[in-house]
């Protein structure tokens, strides 16, 4: 870790275009009703694959990434909280939650005008907040329709014929839910399409990932959420699946070419959970030592799909694709969306705190970490579940660890300057000093 | 009368080393009250329930993030300290998040000899649901004879489910006592004789439970003007503090929550396929709120708890940070006080401060008689 090595840097090319695709997003489904389009509502990892086969003009709102952005707004995000906690809801719930619904209350979108409302909810459920998010949705707005998927059938190490099927089960049942709520008859291509999509673009948000496995980084996790955010929003999209194609050819130019994200790179640390979103300026400040944050099992595997490749390396899942296999019909697309969607890493970890601690330091193994940040975060439980556990698996497999408390959606549980103390002290633990003042 | 019941709950751990030895069987821990405990008990095997001790304590800080409830942290703390070391394995139904972090340290910190996580479903209200669970049952029978060495024959099986049956409607018939006024048995000695229920073997609780009803038919409590409350919630093994309710001029004439009638409310209806008729059971009894959704069966069914138990308050008490429930409260406090019960919200730790509960119960108490005052019939003529 000595030496002050230098790396060169250079913006990345597609960034502009990863923007746009974001905000095209919020704008379509804002837009969608004046075009006859659908809106549904939903979480990032809804099986969004599904109602794509109602249409090409299918909008969703999925609801994760949106209460981030209204995280990253301050004010707002102050007001959402404030309206749900004058409903009688407690603060110690999920903040993406509270924010969400304090921007139904108020009726604002955090991208202009009033809240555009789903034509339907279409949610799945592996975090006890997941469909009772949506519950409360219901209470609030009684005549949206709801349909959530319970996909917490156990850690994908021990899926079996009945676990799959029961999955698969309740989304052929929901195929037919939403043909009865939207009057649409469904089209099984468009379902094909939806999900060769969606098993193109995590498997490429993975590679993307494995590229950054080089030293220097080619990617620094701040410059990582906004990209792998779109996989949140619609990764069933050929934009998304074609963008990250590209995405992955620039990246893997920037490692052939020694592209440094952090020009000043001399230590690499993941984060785990998602970060404080009205705070990222911390893995800015960590770069002021000289230390990059190359991602964490939440920025890999939120999204992205993985698998042990026979080296015994993590990379992308091979998809249908690649390994031959032609969709032929709708039960078939289904059930590979289903296996697919099960082997997620960060589905693993609802099961017990041992399986994402393998993953934890398989990451900071072989992404070559110096030290891990851990976000203890107030606002999910969902990611946060066996947290403690999972220090205790890194620092016994030797990875120096730093936590800090905080709120990924609600500012007033985070504190900055304590956690820049604490930043401090850690990075004076891996011996490094400022580097840039 | 309720000597036995409190003495089992109290020396929890006494009983289960004497059953031991006394059946040379093995004794499995069990987290959440969706585990489907005939299947163990078929095979000879006691089923027990981990709850926490009420003692505050510092051993769960490195295992268990402080926004997680206490309840979960007080179960765990009872595995790190040692005060199951009898047990032989430990088991868990997929529940909560909270709870599911203390069968995971418990897995890595206390040796147990066997685990097994049953993946229960979520989506209790899909119709996919029973046949689900029917097959996880049936991986779960399968491991149970692994463990044991014995086979769980459907004679066996249906023993067993005939055994938790009786208790069932046992407790049932206790509770429709409670529907007197004054009820023959007070809320605290009700949860004595339920919680140790998750304690001991059922045929012994069934035994006692036999002679206890007849004795409740002949008893009166001088209660007749104490106020009709109903506990709803998260976990409640909280003695002292229904004690210190009742010393209010109140008592707790039924409840909503997994040491009282969620536990027990349903019965096993026996058919052919003795897996599928369990997993009818479990997927239809009164649920947890992590499971009820997308529609909010809960609420009426707390509702009609309410009315045939004449109940005038309830006080929803939560373990702090339990977000299934956190989610409930403001829809259950509206169909409760749109029905004219009024509600008092109390929040749960390891330990509940008696005296600010109190003053906050007294107040509650007070309105409720204020309201019984003023009501309209007395002014009629």
């Amino acid at each position: 870790m000595a030496g002050t090595t230098r790396y060169p840097t250079a913006p990345l090319k597609c960034w502009d275009k990863a923007k746009e695709l974001r905000k095209t997003y919020y704008e379509e489904y804002r837009t969608a009703h004046e075009r006859g389009a659908l809106r549904w509502g939903g979480g990032a990892w809804s099986l969004g694959a599904i109602p794509a086969g109602l249409g090409r003009d299918v909008c969703s709102l999925t609801s994760e990434p949106y209460a981030a952005s209204i995280a990253w707004d301050r004010k707002f995000s102050i007001e959402c909280m404030e309206a749900v906690e004058k409903r009688g809801y407690a603060r110690d719930l999920c903040s993406y939650m509270r924010n969400y619904w304090g921007s139904l209350l108020l009726d604002r979108y955090a991208f202009g005008g009033t809240f555009p409302k789903p034509d339907f909810i279409w949610q799945d459920h592996i975090c006890c907040s997941h469909a009772k998010w949506y519950q409360v949705v219901t209470d609030l707005e009684p005549e949206i329709p709801h349909f959530s998927i319970d996909v917490s059938v156990g850690p994908y190490r021990e899926l079996t014929e009945n676990r799959l099927a029961y999955v698969v089960a309740q989304m052929h049942e929901g195929i037919a839910w939403l043909e009865k709520v939207t009057g649409r008859s469904y089209d099984d291509g468009l379902l094909i399409e939806a999900v060769e999509n969606e098993c193109r673009s995590t498997s490429l948000w993975a590679e993307v990932c494995t590229l950054n496995k080089a030293v220097p980084a080619p990617l620094d996790e701040k410059s990582m959420y906004s990209l792998y955010v779109l996989g949140t929003l619609m990764k069933h999209d050929r934009r998304v699946a074609d963008f990250y194609a590209e995405l992955r050819d620039e990246v893997a130019d920037r490692v052939t070419r020694g592209i440094a994200a952090c020009g000043n790179e001399r230590c690499r640390v993941m984060s785990d959970t998602q970060p404080p979103w009205a705070f990222l300026d911390l893995f800015r400040y960590l770069e002021d030592f000289g230390c990059v944050s190359v991602g964490s099992l939440y920025t890999f595997g939120l999204i992205g799909v993985w698998e042990v490749k026979e080296d015994g390396a993590w990379g992308p899942r091979a998809t249908p694709k690649e390994k031959g296999i032609t969709l032929t019909d709708r039960d078939h697309a289904l059930r590979i969306l289903a296996d697919w969607n099960l082997s997620k890493p960060e589905w693993q970890h609802f099961y017990s705190p041992h399986l994402k601690s393998e993953m934890m330091i398989r990451i900071a193994r072989e992404w070559s970490l110096d030290g891990v940040m851990v976000h203890y975060n107030r606002g999910c439980e969902g990611l946060t579940i066996g947290i403690a556990e999972n220090r205790l698996a890194l620092l016994e497999a030797g990875f120096p660890v730093m936590t800090f408390e905080g709120n990924m959606g609600d500012e007033r549980e985070f504190d900055r300057g304590r956690t820049l103390a604490r930043i401090d002290a850690f990075m004076e633990r891996l011996g490094l000093r400022r580097i840039v003042a | 009368m309720f000597e036995r019941f409190v003495a089992w709950e109290q020396d929890r751990h006494g009983y289960a080393r004497a059953w031991k030895e006394r059946t040379g069987g093995k004794v499995l821990g069990y987290f959440c009250t969706y585990l489907p405990e005939e299947i163990p008990y078929a095979a000879g095997v006691l089923p027990v329930r981990i709850l926490g001790s009420h003692e505050p304590q510092d051993v769960t800080e490195a295992h268990i993030f402080g926004m997680f409830c206490p309840f979960c942290r007080d179960c765990l703390a009872q595995g790190l300290k040692g005060r199951y070391d009898y047990l032989d394995g430990i088991a868990i139904a997929q529940s909560c998040l909270h709870i599911r972090q203390a069968f995971g340290s418990w897995q890595q910190h206390v040796p147990v000899g066997y685990s097994y996580y049953l993946p229960f479903p979520h989506g209790v209200q899909s119709a996919h649901a029973t046949p689900y669970l029917a097959g996880e049952i049936a991986a779960f029978r399968r491991s149970i004879e692994a463990w044991t060495g014995r086979e769980i024959s459907d004679e066996s099986l249906a023993g067993a489910i005939g055994v938790y049956n009786e208790n069932r409607r046992l407790l049932r018939e206790v509770y429709e006592l409670r529907k007197a006024s004054p009820p023959p048995l007070t809320g605290e000695e009700a949860m004595e004789v339920v919680l140790a229920d998750q304690m001991v073997d059922k045929a012994d609780h069934s035994e006692v439970l036999r002679q206890l009803l007849p004795e409740l038919a002949d008893r009166r409590l001088e209660r007749r003007d104490d106020v009709r409350l109903m506990l709803i919630g998260s976990e409640d093994d909280d003695v002292p503090f229904i004690h210190m309710v009742e010393s209010l001029s109140a008592v707790v004439v039924t409840d909503e929550h997994c040491t009282g009638t969620r536990y027990f409310w349903n019965e096993v209806e026996p058919n052919g396929d003795l897996n599928a008729a369990l997993a009818a059971r479990y997927v239809a009894r009164p649920p947890c709120p992590s499971k009820d959704w997308p529609r909010r069966t809960r609420i009426p069914h707390v509702l009609q708890l309410a009315r045939d138990w004449d109940v005038k308050g309830a006080i929803l008490i939560q373990q702090k940070f339990c977000d299934p429930h956190e989610l409930d409260i403001p829809a259950l406090t509206t169909a409760l006080e749109a029905e004219g019960i009024r509600t008092l919200f109390l929040e749960f730790d390891v330990t509940v401060p008696l005296g600010q509960a109190r003053i906050r119960v007294e107040a509650f108490l007070e309105m409720l008689r204020q309201e019984d005052i003023f009501a309209d019939d007395l002014y009629a003529g």
